[in-house]
């Protein structure tokens, strides 16, 4: 089956939070946005495992995934996701992040593959406009 | 050639049990690819073993925790679970939160269950127009039990009926008094009535009321609806809910029903996809027929009513077949 390509079908964007993290307030408001900007949003939330995640992102095969983490495990957390996309061929899934990641780890989790990472002060626009841009990047 | 050499790469690697195809293969049905007809047409015959269960109520009733407590079970029975979870679509944006998934907890590595979020995306009813097909490329996939979730259901939502064997409408104390279960709709469609929530009070009071008026129903059809109280906070009446389904399933068997309600089904099915294809060719017609333009414009200047317009479009695309 080739790849979804298609403008006018919805992008489905999976939304979690991996590790022990309490805050989601952040992923909710994510959420909201990115449905209200037509996309089908798979959200589930809090306390999430690379595995869950990785597991949840081929049963509803969406087109992106974004992580938020504000507990400060984000540097143990993101590349794992991309690990395990990887070892499950699906290494091509864009993955962008949000949260409270200092500029070095940034550049780093950019390093490893993590496509955008949205910090505190970032509007929901840029956020939906660079999310359309990683799902469909031929549209 | 072998028959499975004949099959279209996409459904020969479902059989062989790779998600990402089976996922892949459920997106193209709901964006309605036509690059997933030939692996749908050779999927077909491989389907039809899967008990479908559809589990309806309003919002908030507790269904996805429900679906939780039950996934957990047949787990534990050994059984292959498929679930399809539809919320709604947004009428202004498309868009959609998907949120049932948030109450499905699974062991990791788990592939006896595969979870799907599916957004109505428009169609009303309670199911998406898709979820048939989808429930069909689960039973390909090999699940022997696929779990439907509507969306949190009206008065008027019981299309459920359409896709499963079994319907469970859960309720939760406290909806409202016996003359709600009394109305057409929702309380019609139910093979099992769950009264969810029963740790708080009212739950045997619903329950009682809800199995006396069911009471008063003549008893033509053969089955009553029974009614189980589960509480999804510590378990309490899951079983019973499993076995009051498990009941409804045996009795479709025994009384024959199976067979004939699947080709009723099926029929309707066939004229639902029909009827569309029709709805389509002459909606695109208003614009481009000119005859069919023509026609609306008598109407517009109210020579003629919109009743007898319909009447004479019907007949002439019927005599020109």
């Amino acid at each position: 089956m080739p790849a979804k390509s298609s403008n006018s079908t919805p992008i489905r964007v999976l939304i979690a939070k991996p590790g022990l993290d309490g805050h989601d307030r952040g992923a909710k408001v994510v959420a909201r946005a990115l449905r209200d900007a037509g996309m089908e949003v798979i959200y589930v939330g809090l306390r999430q495992t690379p595995e869950s995640i990785v597991d949840s992102a081929i049963e509803e095969d969406v087109d992106l995934v974004g992580l938020s983490c504000l507990s400060g495990a984000h540097m143990a957390l993101f590349p794992r996701v991309l690990r395990l996309l990887k070892a499950r061929r699906a290494g091509n899934l864009p993955v962008f992040a949000g949260g409270i990641i200092p500029d070095g780890d940034a550049k780093a989790l950019r390093k490893a593959g993590i496509k955008a990472i949205f910090g505190p002060g970032t509007t929901l626009e840029e956020i939906v406009t660079t999310a359309r841009k990683l799902a469909r990047p031929h549209a | 050639m072998s028959p499975a050499e004949r099959l279209p790469a996409p459904a020969r690697e479902l059989l062989k049990g790779d998600r990402r195809a089976l996922a892949r293969l459920i997106s193209a049905v709901e964006d309605h690819d036509p690059a997933a007809l030939p692996s749908l047409r050779a999927l077909y015959r491989r389907t039809g073993h899967a008990r479908v269960i559809g589990v309806t109520g309003p919002l908030g009733v507790g269904k996805s925790s429900l679906l939780n407590a039950l996934l957990k079970r047949l787990r534990e029975q050994g059984r292959r679970v498929g679930i399809v979870a539809v919320d709604p679509s947004s009428p202004f944006s498309g868009g959609s939160v998907l949120g049932d998934r948030i109450r499905i907890e699974r062991p990791p590595g788990d592939d006896g269950v595969f979870v799907r979020s599916m957004a109505s995306r428009g169609h009303t009813g309670g199911v998406a127009a898709a979820t048939r097909e989808v429930c069909r490329l689960l039973d390909a996939y090999g699940m022997d039990t696929i779990l439907v979730e509507t969306v949190g259901s009206g008065q008027v939502d019981v299309e459920i009926r359409e896709v499963a064997t079994t319907s469970v409408v859960v309720l939760v104390p406290h909806l409202g008094d016996e003359v709600q279960s009394l109305k057409a709709g929702l309380f019609e469609i139910a093979d099992v009535f769950c009264v969810n929530k029963s740790d708080l009070p009212g739950a045997e009071t619903a329950a009682k009321d809800l199995g006396e008026l069911l009471g008063l129903g003549p008893a033509s059809s053969g089955w009553r609806p029974a009614v189980v109280t589960t509480s999804t906070k510590d378990g309490t009446g899951v079983d019973s809910l499993w076995s009051a389904i498990e009941a409804h399933e045996a009795y479709l068997d025994r009384a024959g029903l199976r067979a004939s309600q699947e080709r009723e089904r099926l029929g309707q099915e066939i004229v639902g996809m029909v009827a569309e294809r029709v709805a389509r060719d002459l909606r695109d017609g208003i614009d481009r027929d000119p005859e069919l333009a023509q026609l609306l414009e008598e109407v517009v200047a109210r020579r003629i009513d919109p009743q007898s317009a319909a009447d004479r479009l019907y007949r002439d695309r019927a005599r020109r077949r």
